[in-house]
């Protein structure tokens, strides 16, 4: 039973890298524009159901996931332009109801992509095979691999966008003080629109890697949007290392969790571990400690 | 960048600060249904408001053609209970829970489990769920209430996701996912059933539900609330136990949604853990957001809207989700603070 | 005007009372009144891999027989509430095709936990209502006015034991999730087990969206299990099918009847290879021998579906098949929509050859199929085989 813990590790981090990318999405979105985006779950639906008709039609594995991504951030500049823009320029807009915003928007998307699509489970080929791999007595599947890999390149890509780009830096200006930005001459609209269609691009991204391995349907927005706004919060909102870190945790506690302890309450034992971080930390584990304006 | 907590919202809609505009006097009907509507929307329900409420209540089963539309009806009143303490808490308060749907769906399991597994009265039963909740809510809130904005937000989302769970797996108790069934409601030998009856017990509950809430509004209770709301620092400088009121307004608004939950379980004759799941929580603040913060009559007005509409478009079938998505991102961005309070400060400005 | 009573109830009297009795009066002046079938399906939500293929196929076969003329000269009308899975909202619907819609028969329910709550309505209405769904607790204990088409879960279990215990097998590892369908069959296993001698040596569950399950099959693993089965159904079991293959357990895998779409074996790939399932014929309609009573019929169903919706043709919605098939016969033998002689006919119900299996109702028997309407087969070559 030795090697059967690192299997806990291993299938928990496969699914924490899912959650990952999810929770990276909402961590850009309220970087940017301290609001909630609860239709991430959905761009990483589009993604995944996108490739998989282009698939379908007869594309190539390396057209149809770029042309999937594609897709997913054009329909997340559209609803940043048609749906929240609009609320947030009226200047009354709350937290609250940005919130119901979005969730409204992850229905709509939900229902039309019924429509599109069907109601049914689809699954990708697996990018490189599906060869189980052994490491010291656990399996991992390749395709696991490539959504940690994907995982990563996307914090990496992330950190140089915003640390070493100048549109990058104007972004994160932005996001300290909008004010301050636009009379430097920054458009808070555009960092508003980029930083959407980069959440959508990352969940449609996270969508296509693990289409392989978890199916997709239309279905699926739902609980990832639940899971990675959760390992969002435990991470730290707004820090995208945080969102990571969170999201690989969390699918840690679940597979160590569903191991030793019950599998029928791992995502209990989850969210009991995320209540009990955020209540010492409020912040989330990597999120700065805030001060209030009076 | 700090939090929006939105100085410029709920205090300014702070019913005793503004009094009635001064209508156009070259427009007399216009004054009559700018007053009547003010009437109406004033965000405190005061006499007369209850009144029309209670005849509202009485003559609205005249319309009622079958027992479909009496059911449609005592799933709004109870409903609306639930919104009108969940907006007690949002709107009024400010503090938003994600997991409300948790202490409805306690308060049902705890009716139906004293009186089906215990053998309780119903008639005691859902009193003592109901208290047990408030119990619940009171140790779960001091620790939880001392978070802000997205944690807190996130906090409740967790408690109200553990609930759900525990409530699925515990099947010997609960029954498991397909739920369980309920007794009905038997007082002094009489099984309170059929739908008439029930919309009787929800709409005298309902009542009930926005007397108390307006009588909270009006009083320091509602008062050192809204101070609360515009800023917590401000109103802790000036005397207000800010961590007291909060409990006390999360533990009130608990209580109303497990009596709104025991009381749907026994009307519907059972219950399953999908009363505790997220969506069921993200409903009901959306009722609360939608219909309006800080506004009795927005929540009763919220719960009504979005009961109704899902049973209105089932004739749209396929594309229902759509057109509810879209009705409600349409809605908040042309109503930001929800309908009452937008049409209020419509009517207000002239 | 103020807001007085008398005001008040004036326009009640005036505006609301017209405006509500039409809706009331709401049938039709014309002379054949249609026959009301009445439907409440998950057709979204976590069980829509059951409602979905229930709904095309009810509205197929209505389409169908009202373009044959319909039943005893009158048309079918057929309307379709989604629930989305949720007891309450199907509760609703129910009450609104009781009460509003006025159906004549109900044939819906795709999951226990939405018939189990519209049963009292039925019940007191006096309505005949045909469940597609799959647990046993709707026809036992018997009501008066409720029958299923589907094989009960504890029928399955039964199934699945006999296999196993052929060949040899006597501990068993359980993997079920959260659902009603993996829950109710989970715990009739759990009954029926001692019956076949089996020990059930593992009881892992996973969540309805879990989208890992190799921590539950590195336990079973390593538990002493000789067989694995996997209650569930959806997306779930193909992953469960996977993990199970890449961790490497080794052990025969048996899955339930809530698979019993070549949807399954094409998203677990092969690693559905050797899998057995207990299933309707409908699944290997080709492999029937050519006076196997039910042949006819589920290649029938299973060309008329697969041409239309260009999709898998699944049990589910043979079940659905069924239910609208026996409802249809039920009021041509009654010669009417008389809802008591329909229910009489329901029962009466002998030698009924559908795609579930042969249905024979009975006063104590609501469900009309016994453990030879299940067949065991077994994936080959990536397609479906037949135990013998």
């Amino acid at each position: 039973m030795g090697g059967s813990w690192l299997q806990y590790v291993a299938g928990g981090l496969t699914a924490g890298a899912i959650y990952a990318l999810v929770a990276l999405g909402f961590s850009i979105v309220y970087h940017a524009s301290h609001a909630i985006n609860f239709a991430q779950g959905e761009f990483v639906m589009i993604g995944g159901m996108s490739a998989v008709s282009l698939v379908a039609l007869g594309l190539p594995l390396w057209i149809a996931v770029p042309l999937a991504v594609a897709g997913a951030v054009i329909v997340g500049l559209l609803v940043q332009r048609l749906a929240l823009e609009r609320a947030q320029s009226g200047g009354q807009a709350d937290v609250v109801t940005l919130i119901i915003i979005t969730i409204g928007v992850a229905l709509f998307l939900r229902g039309l992509a019924q429509l599109v699509w069907d109601k049914r489970i689809h699954a990708l080929p697996a990018f490189s095979g599906s060869e189980p791999i052994t490491i010291g007595g656990a399996t991992v599947l390749p395709q696991s691999l490539w959504v940690l890999g994907g995982a990563a390149v996307a914090v990496l890509a992330l950190g140089w966008f915003f640390n070493r780009t100048l549109y990058g830096k104007a972004m994160r200006a932005t996001a300290i003080n909008p004010l301050a930005a636009r009379l430097m001459g920054i458009s808070t609209r555009g960092v508003m629109r980029t930083s959407f269609a980069l959440a959508a691009a990352l969940g449609a991204l996270g969508g296509v890697l693990t289409a392989p391995i978890t199916f997709t349907s239309t279905d699926i927005g739902v609980m990832l949007g639940l899971k990675g706004f959760a390992a969002a919060m435990l991470g730290g909102l707004g820090s995208f290392g945080g969102a990571v870190a969170g999201g690989l945790l969390l699918g840690l506690i679940e597979g160590l969790g569903a191991g030793f302890v019950s599998s029928a309450y791992k995502d209990a034992i989850a969210f009991v571990v995320i209540l009990a971080v955020l209540f010492f930390l409020p912040g989330g584990l990597v999120g700065a400690r805030r001060s209030e304006r009076v | 960048m700090t939090p929006s907590r939105s100085a410029a919202g709920a205090p300014a809609q702070d019913v005793a600060a503004s009094g009635p505009a001064q209508p156009n006097p070259r427009r007399p009907l216009g004054r009559v249904a700018v007053r009547a509507f003010e009437v109406v929307v004033g965000l405190a329900p005061r006499g007369p408001q209850l009144g029309a409420l209670a005849l509202v209540l009485a003559l609205l089963p005249f319309t009622f053609a079958n027992n479909y539309f009496y059911e449609v009806a005592i799933l709004v009143a109870l409903n609306a209970i639930v919104c009108v303490g969940l907006n007690l808490l949002i709107g009024y308060a400010g503090q938003i829970s994600l997991g409300h749907a948790g202490f409805y769906a306690l308060g049902g399991y705890g009716s139906a489990i004293a009186a089906a597994r215990w053998g309780w009265p119903v008639w005691a039963s859902m009193p003592a769920a109901v208290l047990a909740v408030g119990a619940l809510a009171w140790l779960v809130g001091r620790p939880t209430l001392r978070l802000k904005g997205h944690t807190l937000a996130m906090a409740t989302l967790g408690l109200g996701v553990i609930v759900s769970i525990v409530l699925t797996n515990e099947d010997r108790i609960t029954g498991g996912p397909d739920g369980m069934a309920v007794p009905p409601l038997v007082l002094a030998g009489r099984t309170l059933q059929g739908e008439p009856v029930w919309y009787g017990i929800a709409a005298a509950a309902l009542w009930l539900a926005v007397w108390l809430a307006g009588n909270l509004i009006d009083s320091p209770v509602g008062r050192a609330l809204r101070a609360l709301h515009g800023s917590e620092v401000a109103a802790e400088t000036l005397g207000v136990d800010s961590a007291r009121w909060k409990l006390i307004v999360f533990v009130i608004s608990a209580l109303f949604a497990a009596t709104a939950g025991a009381l749907t379980a026994h009307y519907a004759g059972f219950i399953t853990p999908s009363k505790a799941s997220f969506l069921h929580s993200v409903e009901l603040v959306i009722m609360v957001v939608f219909g309006g913060m800080a506004s009795v009559w927005g929540a009763v007005l919220g719960a009504l809207v979005l009961t109704v509409l899902p049973q209105a478009l089932t004739v749209l079938k396929d594309y229902e989700m759509m057109v509810f998505g879209a009705v409600l991102v349409i809605t908040m961005v042309f109503f930001p603070r929800g309908i009452v309070p937008t049409l209020a400060r419509l009517a207000s400005k002239g | 005007m103020g807001l007085n009573p008398q005001s008040v109830r004036h326009f009640a009297r005036r505006w609301l009372l017209p405006l509500g009795l039409p809706l009331a009066l709401a049938a039709p002046a014309w002379g054949q009144e249609p026959i009301r079938i009445g439907s409440f399906l998950s057709v979204t939500g976590p069980a829509s891999f059951l409602g979905d293929p229930e709904q095309k196929t009810l509205e197929m076969q209505v389409e169908k027989i009202n373009a044959e003329g319909g039943v005893l000269g009158r048309k079918l009308q057929l309307v379709v509430y989604d629930d989305a899975g949720d007891a309450e909202k199907a509760r609703t619907f129910a009450k609104r095709l009781l009460e509003q819609d006025k159906v004549d028969v109900i044939v819906g329910g795709s999951t226990t936990g939405t018939t189990m709550a519209a049963v009292p309505l039925a019940e007191a209405a006096g309505v005949p209502f045909i469940s597609l769904a799959g647990a046993v607790v709707i026809v036992e204990p018997v009501k008066k006015w409720v029958f299923k088409t589907p094989h009960t879960d504890r029928m399955a279990c039964d199934k699945i034991f006999v296999d196993m215990k052929a060949r040899g097998f006597t501990k068993v590892a359980l993997v079920s999730g959260s659902g009603g369908f993996d829950k109710s069959m989970r715990g009739e296993c759990l009954k029926v087990a001692p019956n076949h001698g089996m020990q059930i040596v593992a009881d892992e569950t996973y969540g309805a969206a879990d989208t890992d399950m190799t921590a539950q099959l590195t336990k079973i693993k390593g538990s002493g299990a000789q067989a694995v089965l996997n209650a569930g159904f959806g997306q779930g079991p193909a992953i469960v099918t996977r993990n199970h293959k890449q961790v490497g357990v080794g052990l025969p895998l048996y899955q339930s009847h809530g698979v019993a779409s070549k949807e399954y074996i094409k998203l677990s790939g092969d690693a559905a290879e050797g899998v057995r399932l207990p299933a309707a014929a409908l699944l290997v309609a080709d492999l029937l021998a050519a006076n196997d009573p039910q042949k006819p019929i589920v290649t029938a169903y299973r060309n008329a579906y697969e041409g239309k919706y260009k999709s898998e043709v699944s049990t589910f919605g043979g079940h659905a098949l069924d239910g609208l098939m026996l409802a249809v016969n039920a009021v041509k033998a009654a010669g009417g929509t008389d809802k008591a002689k329909v229910r009489d006919a329901l029962e009466a119900t002998k030698g009924y050859v559908g795609t579930g299996g042969v249905v024979t109702m009975s006063a104590t028997d609501h469900m009309g199929l016994d453990l030879s309407a299940f067949r065991m087969l077994e994936v080959k070559g990536g397609n479906w085989s037949l135990v013998k």
